[in-house]
């Protein structure tokens, strides 16, 4: 039993299962940077007191399930969501919306994962794939980063649905459905609802750790790495903040291009030139975040691990908040018609 | 980033898969690409498995050295921190820490221990001994 669903392969596993997920019930307009930006899917944060596989805890977008669930509301698309404590109701349920022709974005963990290089099978549990069908114990799976579709046993499935530890995905599933047609309006009033949220979340977030500010704190802190840490644990941390800016498919940008094009894409439903010049501001981001990444290996391999190249780490991530800042400061300022 | 620039250097991502990026166009309009990866990436993944490696060998140290049992070991092995390891196995952060120590893990009951064995995806004895195939 297949279902025919289009695999088309994108940058990030969110975006990519909730845009494919949209197109196959008829939002035929939804790409992924729209996804990404109607999602208010940029953000920053840093957790000094959470730990992850031993580094600190970094983020570079927003919450996960968080980009699909925005993104279907604010286009007027009633989700359904479903969590289970046993593993044999949830294999029925889904196996039901198979035979019912329904494709169905699952939560699972990477550990794993077996179609996944080993190099990247942590104990990751935020990952999003697409089932879209069974053929005896193979079930079909359209994993939104790999170029092709792929397969995973019963047992398999079972496995990554049900990964246990932070962000546990408990066998949760979701999956869009269509009661009206999605309008061109209902896009360009969801776009001015994803920017607007996104200007909250990165200039007015309370505290410290997180948006603008976040980012500012973050650059401090590592100031401070060198002494407080010794070299190479610090240059451990740095190499964290590299790979979760990196995760899979932002271009080592941090998803900074992602919103740029997303900006592209929203000035054909808002004919507003600011959102270009906007998008080349969030390009600049992306660049500066590259450059930090870059300055970043050069202190974890070892090659320069002075105060000075700690210092230039610190205010490579001061330039990015500004840059930032400067960017959603001027989204703010747009008179929306 | 201009699409022209999209770095090709070799991966992981090699055998599976590559990665979509989005990049400008010579006109500065967003387009996606397909990248093999990128140097920095790879050097980032490489140093966080590096400090893995160690970690693994310094557990077989101290289990060797009748310091840890070895549940610590296998615990590396399976790049499990306190909370995953507990939430696979069921029991308290503390209880597993409890066991980490070699008298008190002499004393588990088979039960516990084949709850270890079943997380830690190795038999029993291997569990005991610490053997592992072509290690």
């Amino acid at each position: 039993m297949e279902i025919n669903f289009k695999h088309v392969q994108a940058a990030h596993c969110e975006n990519g299962v909730t845009t494919n997920l949209l197109r196959h019930i008829g939002v035929n307009k939804i790409t992924e940077p729209l996804a990404f930006g109607i999602g208010s899917g940029i953000f920053f944060i840093y957790i000094p007191l959470l730990m992850i596989n031993n580094g600190p805890a970094f983020s570079y977008r927003t919450m996960p399930g968080l980009i699909f669930k925005r993104t279907c509301k604010s286009l007027g698309v009633p989700v359904i969501r479903k969590k289970f404590s046993s593993t044999e109701k949830a294999q029925q349920y889904l196996d039901a919306c198979l035979e019912s022709d329904q494709p169905v974005g699952c939560q699972v963990g990477v550990y794993y994962l077996t179609y996944f290089p080993k190099e990247y099978r942590f104990h990751f549990n935020a990952h999003n794939i697409v089932v879209f069908g069974k053929e005896e114990d193979k079930y079909l799976i359209s994993d939104p980063v790999m170029e092709g579709v792929t397969t995973l046993t019963g047992y398999e499935l079972q496995r990554v649905r049900f990964a246990k530890g932070a962000l546990a995905p408990r066998g949760q599933l979701y999956y869009p459905e269509l009661k009206n047609e999605v309008s061109d309006d209902m896009i360009r009033h969801a776009i001015v609802k994803g920017i607007k949220r996104n200007i909250r979340d990165m200039l007015h977030i309370p505290g410290p750790i997180a948006g603008i500010r976040g980012i500012r704190y973050t650059g401090k802190k590592i100031i401070k790495w060198r002494d407080k840490l010794g070299v190479k644990k610090a240059g451990l941390y740095l190499a964290q903040l590299v790979r979760m800016q990196e995760e899979i498919g932002t271009g080592g940008g941090g998803f900074r291009f992602i919103y740029a094009a997303f900006l592209q894409q929203a000035y054909t439903f808002h004919k507003t030139d600011e959102l270009l010049k906007i998008s080349e501001q969030f390009t600049k981001a992306g660049d500066l975040w590259r450059s930090s990444a870059v300055q970043a290996a050069g202190i974890f391999k070892g090659r320069i691990t002075s105060q000075q190249d700690f210092n230039d780490m610190g205010n490579y991530l001061f330039e990015v908040a500004e840059t930032e800042k400067q960017a959603f400061i001027a989204l703010s300022k747009i008179k929306w018609k | 980033m201009k699409i022209k620039d999209l770095p090709q250097d070799p991966s992981v991502l090699d055998k599976f898969t590559k990665d979509v990026v989005y990049a400008e166009d010579d006109s500065g309009n967003y387009t996606t690409g397909l990248s093999r990866g990128w140097k920095i990436k790879a050097e980032a993944l490489n140093i966080a498995w590096e400090d893995i490696e160690q970690r693994i060998k310094d557990a077989k140290q101290k289990v060797n050295a009748g310091e840890a049992s070895p549940v610590l070991f296998f615990m590396e092995l399976r790049l499990m921190d306190m909370p995953t390891i507990a939430a696979y196995t069921g029991f308290w952060q503390w209880q597993v820490k409890r066991h980490i120590r070699p008298d008190v893990f002499k004393k588990l009951s088979d039960k516990k221990l084949k709850k270890y064995a079943e997380v830690f995806d190795v038999s029993m004895d291997d569990l005991k001994n610490l053997q592992l195939n072509g290690d």
